[in-house]
């Protein structure tokens, strides 16, 4: 393989632009996790009870598990365009690294879907009577946690991508991969409220973050192969 | 080495060992499910806290090993499959999963049932229950998955990828769990608080579990033997043996 004009920065910066460019012309669908996740929380007061003391005992749970279904909706459109109009094919064939390629389209959707995630957050919590004092942590945990969300969720939606039908079978296949991200996301706000150290939380919510970030690109490229190849 | 690799690769090769090894492993596992179950139900004293419900533990706690036993070897099937393109590994890997499905799904069923009689209940979020849960769950995504191709080779090559991302995940959803659980702590039982068991109720336990894996073998022997029949149906071996079946 002969070097490539520019080099591999060069090439991960061109897609992330691309892609950016991309989905901020389809704004509708930077909007739609958004427009979701407000909907799924204001069914849960609908569903439960509007008591606002019951509402913030199970807030912190409501709105990460909202949050993690908002992302979730996402990712069936993340490698889904790429495919059908064969520029997924391009990136295979370019002279770097597809994992590389990869991570930088993950970054794309992280930005456009769980850092305005992460940042809706507490305008929703202010809505479930979140206790006073967790706001800062549920933005932080969410911007963190959905990072992992993203990263974990691309490979299996480069595992289905050349499925005609595999939105329901991408989050089978995501969610229980999720868990711990839940758990620790989750705990996070909980301590929080409760006025317990948030640091072991972030710091694991970090370290899952970095283990993704080490790993995933490879299983995200080696699924890409396998479903344009298939 | 080489020679033994490349003699791995073929699915007849595995055909024609299989069938000397498979009858061994179904006697022996015959063998020791029978005394296990015998001595396990019928020999072995009652629990004195639970009485004769803790017998469940002769099912519940092999098919807990086994299901994730199973992943394991699933996954590395996988490996094996993805990294030196031997057949057999995926074929073994395709049958696995199903079995470990039902393991996992006998261990939630038996743990539930024992929840009545010990803890009063079906079902509780404890941890390894939790864990159990969540690995049914990854076992029904790789199954899935497999089964969402239209083409065989991209299907296997997807749940092998799905199955050593899970493994890698597994580690840390238990730990995970346990950690969450140990927060939210409930205080009503202890199953710890138990003793380690005495040697008149372990050893039964342990061909219990030496039976399981026996059978675990022997049935992955099998199947795999089909499934190299089904997909190698078009093989003049095959339609050789086939000839001389009939």
């Amino acid at each position: 393989m002969h070097a490539a004009p520019g080099g591999l920065l060069v090439a991960v910066s061109a897609t992330f632009k691309r892609d950016l460019t991309l989905m901020l012309r389809r704004r509708g669908e930077v909007l739609n996790p958004l427009v979701f996740f407000a909907l799924v929380i204001t069914l849960f007061p609908i569903g439960i009870s509007p008591d606002p003391e019951l509402l913030a005992s199970i807030a912190p749970g409501l709105l990460w598990v909202a949050a993690l279904l908002a992302a979730l909706l996402s990712l069936d459109s993340l490698f889904r365009g790429d495919y059908d109009d064969g520029s997924l094919e391009q990136l295979l064939l370019a002279p770097h690294p597809l994992a590389a390629l990869g991570l930088a389209k993950v970054a794309v959707h992280w930005l456009l879907t769980g850092l305005p995630l992460a940042l809706m957050a507490p305008v929703l919590g202010i809505m479930l009577a979140l206790p006073a004092g967790s706001y800062a942590v549920l933005a932080l945990s969410l911007a963190v946690g959905t990072a992992s969300l993203s990263l974990i969720g691309a490979i299996g939606a480069a595992l289905t991508v050349g499925l005609a039908r595999g939105g329901v079978l991408l989050s089978l296949l995501v969610l229980p991969l999720y868990i711990p991200v839940l758990i620790f996301g989750a705990g996070a706000v909980q301590a929080a409220i409760l006025g317990d150290g948030i640091a072991p939380h972030l710091a694991i919510l970090g370290a899952l973050f970095t283990v993704s970030l080490m790993l995933a690109p490879w299983a995200i490229a080696a699924s890409l192969r396998i479903s344009i190849n298939g | 080495m080489w020679a033994f690799i490349n003699k791995l690769r073929s699915p007849k090769w595995f055909y024609a060992i299989s069938t000397k090894l498979q009858p061994w492993f179904w006697a022996v596992a015959a063998l020791l499910l029978v005394v296990g179950t015998v001595w396990g139900l019928v020999f072995a004293p009652a629990d004195y806290q639970q009485g004769n419900s803790f017998r469940i533990i002769y099912v519940h706690v092999p098919a807990a090993f086994l299901a994730q036993s199973i992943f394991v070897s699933m996954a590395v099937s996988g490996v094996v499959f993805m990294v030196w393109k031997i057949k057999v590994a995926d074929m073994a890997a395709a049958v696995m999963a199903p079995l470990g499905a039902a393991m996992t799904f006998i261990a939630l069923f038996s743990g539930a049932v024992w929840g009545v009689p010990t803890w009063g209940t079906w079902w509780m979020w404890d941890a390894r229950l939790t864990s159990m849960l969540i690995l049914l769950f990854l076992y029904l995504g790789v199954i899935a998955l497999r089964g969402a191709f239209s083409s065989r080779d991209s299907g296997s090559r997807a749940a092998s990828v799905l199955a050593m991302v899970g493994v890698i995940n597994i580690p840390i959803i238990k730990y995970s769990v346990d950690w969450w659980y140990t927060l939210h702590q409930p205080a009503t039982f202890t199953i710890t608080g138990r003793a380690a068991m005495p040697m008149e109720m372990w050893l039964p336990l342990l061909i219990m579990v030496l039976g399981f894996y026996c059978f675990f073998i022997a049935l992955t022997l099998t199947r795999t033997r089909s499934e190299i029949l089904r997909r190698e149906v078009n093989k003049r071996w095959v339609r050789e043996l086939v000839e001389e079946a009939s």
